[in-house]
């Protein structure tokens, strides 16, 4: 259909090398590139600054989480803290007068630097255990967020974001907030797709796949998890001291608290594991699921002549959110991003079935 | 602070701790028989308090009636839970039943609270609310009862591991390659062991509502469950009943020291950081079994 070819045959090294080698992929990502850069002309600032910028920020934190649970395979239930410990250095950095660009960089080494802690425990144990300890660290690091002052600036305390300033340049319109956002999350997507093609990313895998295996093959897999760690805790740090200063604006602790975490979790899931394009759909799709849920409920209630309290239309978003981590998790356990791959190695040689790769 | 004060806190803090047990033993269940770790028997207390008290409230019957009811109901919960969710994920990777019994979790929670609302009520099982005096030292009844519960319930679990049907379980929790071909259907027993820990939940429920009221809180009570499951070793029943003895004593004096130091709330920092060590330390537990890994 869209893309009139039987198959990927490379036909020299180079080729076979290609980031992207069917061409109709290379048009649809510059297609998606050119939207993604004129949105702020072609879309109403409201979608823009309310939709699609979390969408992005998000998007980013996922796939740093996906880089840790997809990739490397280790379990961390608390990417929320990391993504918070990042956000506080930042704000506290900038509000302390540090330029903006040191500060977003300072929260992903800070996030970075205890996410390595997160790792040690990943020396020890790994599988359910690894995960028990990383969800218990996440309730330590709120505790510790939200009861040290010096932190939160007090218990129930908001703290407010100063304005950015990038290179010398006031960035306060929602349009630059935006291009601050694209950047970060293009960023971030060139360094997963890249990472698949180097050594780190194959051992990384080999690390997934069997960590004794690994190590006799002379892959070091406690080194590998540390990077592992180290890298998405960096990613994770200063999606989150974006996420604050081009979103939120003022930084509380729930917004990193446990069932942040375990959205991101779902969020991979319901993506797929390690899949680059399925994190794109993972975050939007679990970031709109409640506001459509809403309308379709409230919708429902309507033609149907139901009253419902607003106590139950405010927790259905949730029970739904809950019923399609499971439905996905049975029907489709790979995610969004299997079932594009599907749809997608099906149309590469439609209607040349049998010349499937 | 003075001696009394001392032995109060933690004889309280080990009489609750046992009713951690109560969900940890339901956990250990579950974990025994299919090595599913239940993120959802949080959830599960939870619904079966609000089950009890809609069956009391709506149709009136007498507390014990409604309780009996309720635990009934959960039986049947917990198989249609191991036959919907968990049964076609076995042998998927670790992550994956860990999302299911998440999202589990994130379901019942709010399902239930979007049925019966999340403004607290009183769940009044006829214990009364008068501190029972032990010399100097005021115990909570509601606590004294419930370590009464969670420990003959321990029992009973024991005497029920030396029936017929429960050395089916303990045949399927031993390996369950070998209980196929012995002609054991393991389905059923890891289906019965569901039923089992959904209906401990029950006592869970009704007891923790009674403590400290029905509502969203008694979600809440999943980490301490799980700590205690992992202290104890996460398939020793044993195990479950003596780490909620500890974790209840130490949480109770280690917070009735910390919270004037830190301004309250301490609670959970002193239990996150047991897990934390319990697992850095001693993953395996109390007297739960080491983990030999096939490579």
């Amino acid at each position: 259909m869209l893309f009139r070819q039987s198959g990927i045959l490379p036909i020299s090294y180079a080729s076979a090398r290609a980031l992207f080698p069917v061409s109709a992929d290379r048009w649809t990502v510059g297609l998606l590139l050119a939207v993604a850069l004129t949105a702020p002309l072609t879309m109403s600032s409201v979608f823009l600054s309310t939709q699609l910028l979390p969408w992005l920020v998000w998007t980013s934190a996922v796939l740093g989480l996906n880089l840790i649970l997809g990739w490397a395979g280790q379990f961390h239930f608390g990417y929320a803290a990391i993504m918070g410990i990042g956000a506080y250095t930042a704000v506290h950095g900038a509000r302390n007068g540090l330029p903006w660009e040191v500060a977003v960089v300072l929260g992903g080494v800070m996030a970075s630097i205890i996410g390595v802690m997160f790792a040690f425990a990943a020396l020890r144990v790994k599988g359910l255990y690894l995960a028990l300890s990383t969800l218990a660290l996440q309730y330590v690091m709120d505790w510790v967020i939200s009861h040290v002052p010096a932190i939160s600036g007090g218990t129930q305390a908001t703290l407010q974001a100063p304005d950015m300033r990038l290179l010398g340049q006031a960035i306060t319109s929602e349009s630059s907030l935006y291009y601050v956002a694209l950047t970060w999350c293009l960023l971030v997507t060139v360094f997963m797709l890249n990472l698949r093609r180097t050594a780190l990313g194959r051992a990384l895998i080999a690390v997934r796949e069997k960590d004794y295996a690994a190590a006799v093959i002379g892959v070091h897999s406690f080194r590998y998890k540390l990077v592992a760690f180290a890298t998405s805790s960096f990613i994770g740090g200063v999606s989150g001291a974006i996420l604050i200063f081009t979103f939120y604006r003022a930084a509380t602790p729930e917004q990193f608290a446990i069932n942040v975490s375990i959205e991101l979790l779902a969020m991979v899931i319901v993506g797929g594991l390690g899949s680059i394009i399925g994190s794109y759909f993972g975050a939007a799709f679990i970031l709109l699921m409640p506001g459509l849920m809403n309308s379709v409920i409230g919708w429902l209630a309507q033609t149907l002549g139901l009253s419902l309290g607003a106590e139950t239309l405010a927790h259905i978003p949730n029970a739904v959110y809950g019923a399609l981590i499971m439905i996905f998790l049975l029907v489709e356990p790979m995610g969004l991003g299997k079932m594009y791959a599907n749809a997608r190695n099906y149309l590469l040689v439609w209607p040349f079935g049998y010349a499937r790769k | 602070m003075d001696l009394s004060l001392l032995a109060e806190l933690a004889l309280n803090g080990a009489l609750s701790g046992l009713m951690y047990s109560l969900l940890a033993m339901g956990i250990v269940i579950i974990y025994k028989s299919s090595a599913v770790p239940n993120l959802a028997q949080g959830a599960l207390t939870m619904l079966s308090a609000y089950l009890v008290l809609a069956f009391a409230g709506r149709f009136n019957f007498p507390i014990w009636a409604s309780i009996v009811l309720t635990m009934i109901v959960m039986f049947f919960t917990g198989i249609t839970i191991e036959r919907v969710a968990l049964r076609r994920l076995a042998g998927r990777p670790i992550i994956m039943i860990l999302m299911m019994t998440l999202g589990l979790d994130i379901f019942i929670r709010s399902t239930s609270l979007a049925i019966w609302g999340s403004s607290g009520r009183r769940l009044s099982v006829g214990i009364s609310d008068e501190p029972l005096f032990l010399g100097p030292v005021l115990l909570n009844r509601t606590y004294v009862v419930g370590a009464v519960v969670a420990i003959s319930l321990f029992l009973l679990l024991m005497f029920f591991f030396r029936t017929r049907k429960g050395i089916v379980l303990r045949a399927i929790s031993d390996d369950y390659i070998a209980s196929w071909s012995i002609g054991i259907s393991v389905e059923r027993g890891v289906a019965f062991s569901w039923a089992m820990s959904a209906v401990l939940s029950t006592s869970a429920g009704v007891l923790w509502g009674s403590a400290q009221g029905v509502n969203a809180g008694l979600a809440m009570l999943l980490l301490k469950g799980l700590t205690v499951a992992v202290m104890g070793g996460l398939d020793s029943l044993g195990g479950a009943i003596l780490a909620g003895l500890l974790l209840g004593l130490f949480e109770s004096v280690a917070s009735g020291y910390l919270d004037p130091l830190v301004g309250g709330g301490s609670r959970e920092l002193v239990i996150a950081s047991t897990l934390i060590l319990t697992i850095l330390i001693r993953p395996h537990g109390l007297f739960g079994r080491h983990d030999i890994e096939r490579i």
